[in-house]
């Protein structure tokens, strides 16, 4: 597919960017499962979709965004449909004079020099190269915030990326850029959403730039029909004290890959990576992350959790690279996974790789069922088998839920737990009817 | 025996102890007091060598030998024993091998033969009475999963059978329950000698119930801005380290 | 600074003497002549010259495998003598007929090959280059019916379970560096415990590569009957040169219902110079199969030599509650690496793995364990639990960890737990305070470290293995 739109009054950098990215998707297509960061998730029926790009979107109103806003119209928004700005929809008041925080192809068109060190400077990972560069290739629009020194917006900006049934058949390259001054602090979710069922391709890249003693919470909760297919890179660099807060939430799409990176740059930065995902039917769930020590006296704590019913094959790869320079470094990592059928399942690969000798890391991994103690626990208290499993299960996944930052989102996606987990109980007493009769 | 004369040392270039001069003659048991970060601990670990503190100035005799020129190895085979304030985990090294190697060290030093491990464990059983322990203990990882009491039993231990010249206990009545203390303290009573000396640093005169000092030493701002007998402890228990410290701060 | 550990035991590997003996070697090189040479050589009944033709025409397709995390040059497989013998005048009836130049070269490396002088009870096979020169105690052996004896003797002798067993675990064309042994493979230990009987002592083998630019391509296959029980043992040394050397073993155990195989290791192949010059590339295949129910295979490894070390002891648990494990240190030092680890492969009902790995590197050596726990759909009820951690000495060296894990079915249970530390300064001024010196301090908090590995070999193995430990990370701690 080719760039619908790349303006012509964009700059030359971006121009080189694009064109790089072009004949570098041309070269290396989507991934194959014999790449090894590719061997669990097989991108081959996205790369046989050959879809090409969306159409624009049909009519929107607030009403069709209400169930989706955790019940606060009032943040500041960003919607964009099919990949493109809906101004009507979106509301930017309330923020802090000096921040921008605008789509970024007017910020483009504007002021590109605040985002040139950032925009396709930090999404360099090897294993998200094919991602990237066809997101660089084609990518017309997402969000841009740019905080100076010190600039503070304590609510969350809520990003919708919204694709109706225009998308269908049709490929969303959203690209987004948050560029951190000095003690800034930001906080964003960003929503992925099907209006409507059918196949259709989600691109995203989200390069994040956090300045000294930055504070980025970013927030990410995949929801795309049962027929799309959703890629996503986020790639952060952290500065000097600067703390990254992630957390990736998925629930949606047939085939989905998410990536989180960050690098620890400067001495003291910190970095929490939290995930949630939810598997059912014949879907692919796919989590890689990877967080680069590259300086001393840094830390990261990461906990994934994944939970696989139906058919549904998770995966999580995670690793944690000390640079030798990164003397002190203190990392740990854990996944966790339960698996609710016996056609469901998991693929994880935690990894270390070391070159500092003056290191704390750990890392572990579990694929299970639950526990049978606290089961019975609840059951010799009268709670029915289903009613205690649930429990136990929604259990497991809450506590991650808690490290999101914001108290409505968190709510928000405790409720959509539930509604699944229940979902998944009718599932499961249906099978076990079918197994007894 | 041990003899300071206005020792100084820093750690990480900031000076901690500020010319410290003390006397310690055997037979005796002296006390350390003082408030937090005084520098009594940095005291104790300077004497058995920690590479953490540089000494930059003054003297410490021990036993008529330079101690502040001796490895830390070579002060421990000499006598000199330090219970720590907070003991060190060595997993997967049990507690038998770990205090043979100790003893067998000293010995080694000495010019006597080792002690084979048959022999050993009959000294050990002794030793053991003296914190009220079975021999279960000494299969167990130097300290590793030892509740903070059991890591500070385990000190006495060691120097019940290291027999030290000079025992330096430091905040070993820290984070002890009255049981725990008065086994601990049991220990140590039981361990003086005439020919031996005895470093008590502590915070709280409680310690001192227990073990009767000779001379009371207090340590505020890196040095000892009073010294008495037995009865300065009760004082500072009594009025707190306010009075003296005040009165350092004037110093500096 | 002269850290005192530098002066500490600055020996040098003391294994790296070369014997001057006269040697029967066929031409450098690899073509279907040279295998024929080799079989011919050995006498081997058509059926294995055949196996071995098959499986090199498998190789010529494959590629050398580019995955583990270690870098070396090319190899050039036509510059490799791929059979080398010492040579002898006529077959061996006993031990006494042993060139006496063989038997100082095992006195020197501390084996005794006189069954007199041997107390501890351990049978020996011992394996010179391309050839099995003696094994001990096969009468004593052979009165409870267990088969203790060289690859090539078992050929002559036991065609029918090598025919039976030869390839069912490890198959000829299962990696590159397999189909390699398959085609070449010159000799090696067989062990066979019937049914029921528990082997009356511990067998070893005990390898050696003398000769230079030889490859030493040994297979190993031991097999236990429903309710056998074995504990076997290797150990390695080579010359020192500054070329560098290929060893690609096979080994293949097989456990039927109720069986115990424990297979220990303490790998000790010429490690290369401090710069890395020279030393072994030990590229083995090791797998087992828990065939029956209610078997059981333990691999525990002490790897401290060779120049780069790539091995995967591995259990395929077939049988249900059948018993998978893995014990290892791996140690490396100077410019070495090492990838290894293990796979369990959970087929059967109810089986557990236990894996427990221990890397110290130091140096600027790089140490990876590389581990796949797979729990196939019909595993029900199967457990793993693994433990890994790494110890870094210097900061010029590297950990890195690579756990694979794939479940499928629910009710399997995979606990992966990792750390990695350094030696603690507060850890080594502990015992320092205590009257212990440096380099005394240093090798009893490695040796604890690696305990959890070392309780489970075999006690005389273990005094070795912590020795070896402190004589490979000589000079290592700043």
């Amino acid at each position: 597919m080719t760039a619908t739109a790349p303006r012509a009054t964009e700059p030359g950098w971006l121009a080189a960017l694009r064109r790089e990215g072009a004949a570098r998707f041309e070269a290396l297509r989507f991934p194959t499962t014999r790449d090894e960061d590719w061997r669990f998730t097989d991108l081959a029926p996205v790369a046989k979709a050959n879809l090409g790009a969306a159409r624009a979107a049909g009519p929107l109103t607030e009403a069709d965004l209400t169930p989706y806003l955790f019940g606060h119209a009032e943040w500041p928004r960003l919607v964009f449909a099919n990949g493109r700005f809906q101004a009507e929809l979106s509301r930017l008041t309330g923020l802090p004079a000096a921040a921008r925080v605008e789509p970024l192809a007017d910020l483009l068109a504007d002021a590109p020099e605040l985002v040139e060190e950032t925009l396709g400077q930090l999404a360099v990972q090897p294993a998200s190269a094919a991602l990237v560069a066809q997101n660089a290739a084609g990518f017309t629009d997402g969000y841009a915030i740019v905080l100076p020194a010190g600039a503070v917006v304590d609510t969350p900006i809520h990003v919708l990326f919204v694709s109706d049934a225009n998308a269908v058949l049709g490929t969303t390259l959203p690209r987004n850029v948050v560029v951190l001054g000095a003690n800034a602090v930001a906080s964003v979710v960003e929503s992925y959403l099907s209006l409507a069922d059918g196949v259709a391709l989600t691109n995203t890249v989200t390069e994040a730039s956090l300045g000294e003693g930055a504070r980025f919470d970013h927030c990410k909760v995949q929801r795309e029909g049962a027929e799309a297919f959703h890629l996503a890179t986020f790639d952060a660099r952290q500065e000097r004290d600067s703390y990254l807060n992630s957390f990736s939430f998925a629930e949606g799409a047939a085939i989905s890959r998410t990536n989180i990176y960050t690098t620890l740059a400067g001495p003291g930065a910190h970095a929490t990576l939290y995930g949630l995902y939810l598997g059912e039917g014949r879907q692919q769930v796919d989590h890689q992350t990877r967080i680069e020590h590259a300086a001393p006296d840094c830390t990261s704590w990461e906990v994934y959790k994944g939970i696989l019913d139906g058919h549904s094959h998770g995966v999580f790869n995670g690793k944690v690279y000390v640079h030798p320079e990164a003397q002190k470094t203190d990392g740990k990592q854990t996944n966790k996974n339960l698996l609710l059928s016996e056609t469901a399942k998991v693929d994880t690969k935690p990894q270390l790789e070391i070159f500092a000798d003056d290191v704390k890391c750990t890392h572990g991994a579990t694929v299970g069922s639950l526990d049978a103690v606290p089961l019975f626990y609840l059951r010799s208290r009268g709670i029915p088998e289903d009613e205690a499993r649930t429990l136990l299960t929604y259990a497991f996944a809450a506590d991650v839920l808690e490290e999101i930052r914001s108290r409505p989102v968190v709510d928000h996606l405790e409720d959509l737990m539930r509604a699944w987990l229940a979902k998944a109980g009718r599932r499961g007493r249906a099978a076990a009817g079918r197994e007894s009769a | 025996m041990l003899d300071i004369k206005n020792l100084t040392a820093t750690a990480g270039g900031t000076e901690i102890l500020r010319g410290i001069t003390l006397t310690v003659n055997a037979g005796e048991v002296h006390a350390i007091m003082g408030p937090n970060g005084s520098g009594k601990s940095t005291l104790a670990q300077v004497l058995a060598g920690h590479p953490s503190y540089e000494v930059t100035g003054g003297s410490v005799t021990y036993k008529g030998q330079d101690l502040l020129d001796m490895e830390p190895e070579a002060r421990a085979q000499a006598g000199v024993f330090l219970a720590f304030q907070y003991p060190v985990e060595i997993p997967g090294v049990t507690n038998a091998y770990f205090l043979r190697a100790a003893y067998n060290a000293k010995r080694t030093a000495q010019g006597l033969e080792e002690l084979d491990p048959m022999d050993f464990l009959d000294l050990l059983e002794e030793k053991l009475k003296l914190v009220e322990w079975g021999p279960e203990i000494m299969s167990r990882a130097v300290n590793a999963g030892f509740s903070g009491g059991e890591k500070k039993r385990n000190e006495i231990l060691q120097m019940a059978v290291l027999e030290p010249s000079l025992a330096i206990l430091d905040e070993t009545d820290s984070g002890l329950d009255i049981d725990a203390l008065k086994i601990v303290a049991n220990g140590v009573n039981a361990l003086r000698r005439p020919d031996s000396a005895t470093l008590l640093v502590t915070h709280y005169q409680r310690l001192l119930n227990h073990i009767v000092p000779d001379r009371v030493h207090v340590l505020a701002g890196g040095r000892i801005v009073r010294s008495g007998g037995k009865e300065l402890a009760l004082e500072l228990e009594e009025r707190g380290y306010e009075w003296l410290t005040d009165a350092a701060g004037a110093v500096a | 600074m002269t850290s005192p550990v530098e002066s500490y035991v600055q020996q040098d590997y003391k294994y790296g003497f070369v014997t001057d003996i006269e040697a029967d070697t066929v031409p450098r090189g690899l073509n279907e002549d040279t295998i024929r040479l080799i079989s011919a050589k050995k006498q081997e009944p058509a059926f294995l010259l055949e196996w071995r033709l098959a499986a090199y025409r498998r190789w010529l397709a494959m590629t050398e495998p580019h995955w583990p995390n270690v870098q070396y040059p090319p190899i050039d497989y036509q510059d490799i003598i791929y059979y080398s013998a010492p040579k002898q005048v006529k077959p061996l009836g006993s031990l006494d007929e042993v060139d006496p130049e063989l038997l100082a070269t095992y006195e020197k490396l501390g084996i005794s090959l006189s069954e007199q002088k041997r107390l501890s009870g351990v049978a020996v096979d011992a394996i010179f280059d391309s050839v099995s020169v003696a094994t001990t105690f096969r009468e004593k052996l052979a009165e409870s019916g267990v088969i203790f004896c060289s690859f090539s003797d078992a050929v002559k002798d036991h065609p029918e379970l090598v025919k039976k067993y030869l390839g069912s675990v490890v198959p000829a064309g299962d990696n590159f560096f397999a189909a390699l042994n398959a085609a070449v493979f010159t000799d090696g230990s067989f062990v066979y415990i019937p049914k029921g009987v528990t082997c009356p002592m511990e067998l070893s083998t005990y390898f050696r590569i003398n000769a230079a630019d030889t490859g030493q391509f040994e297979r190993t296959l031991i097999v236990a009957e429903a309710g056998a029980t074995v504990s076997y043992l290797e150990g390695c040394t080579a010359p020192k040169r500054d070329t560098n050397q290929l060893h690609a073993a096979v080994v293949e155990l097989v456990a039927l219902e109720g069986a115990t195989i424990k297979y220990s290791t303490v790998q000790n192949w010429y490690a290369g110079d401090s710069e890395g010059k020279g030393g072994i590339y030990n590229f083995v295949t090791k797998r087992g199969k828990c065939a029956g129910a209610r078997s059981r295979i333990t691999w525990t490894q002490v790897e401290t030599g060779s120049s780069i070390t790539w091995k995967y002891p591995s259990v395929i648990l077939q049988g249900d509650d059948s018993i998978g494990e893995f014990y290892s240190v791996a140690v490396v030092n100077n410019r070495q690496q090492a990838d290894t680890g293990t796979k369990m492969i959970h087929v059967g009902r109810n089986t557990k793995s236990t894996i427990i790995s221990k890397g110290i590197s130091a140096g600027r050596g790089q140490n990876s364990y590389r581990g796949l726990v797979k729990m196939l759909p019909k595993a029900v009820g199967a457990r793993n639990y693994t433990q890994c951690d790494s110890m870094l000495i210097g900061n010029a060296c590297g950990a890195h960890t690579f756990p694979y894990i794939d479940v499928q079915h629910p009710s399997a249970s995979v606990e992966h737990e990792a750390s990695t530390s350094k030696i603690g300064e507060d850890q080594i001024f502990y015992c320092k305070q205590r009257g212990l010196d440096t380099e005394d301090a240093i090798s009893m908090i490695v040796n604890g470290f690696c305990k959890d590995v070392f309780q489970n070999l075999p006690m005389e193995f273990a005094v070795e293995a912590q020795k070896l430990l402190g004589i490979s990370l000589e000079g290592s701690v700043g």
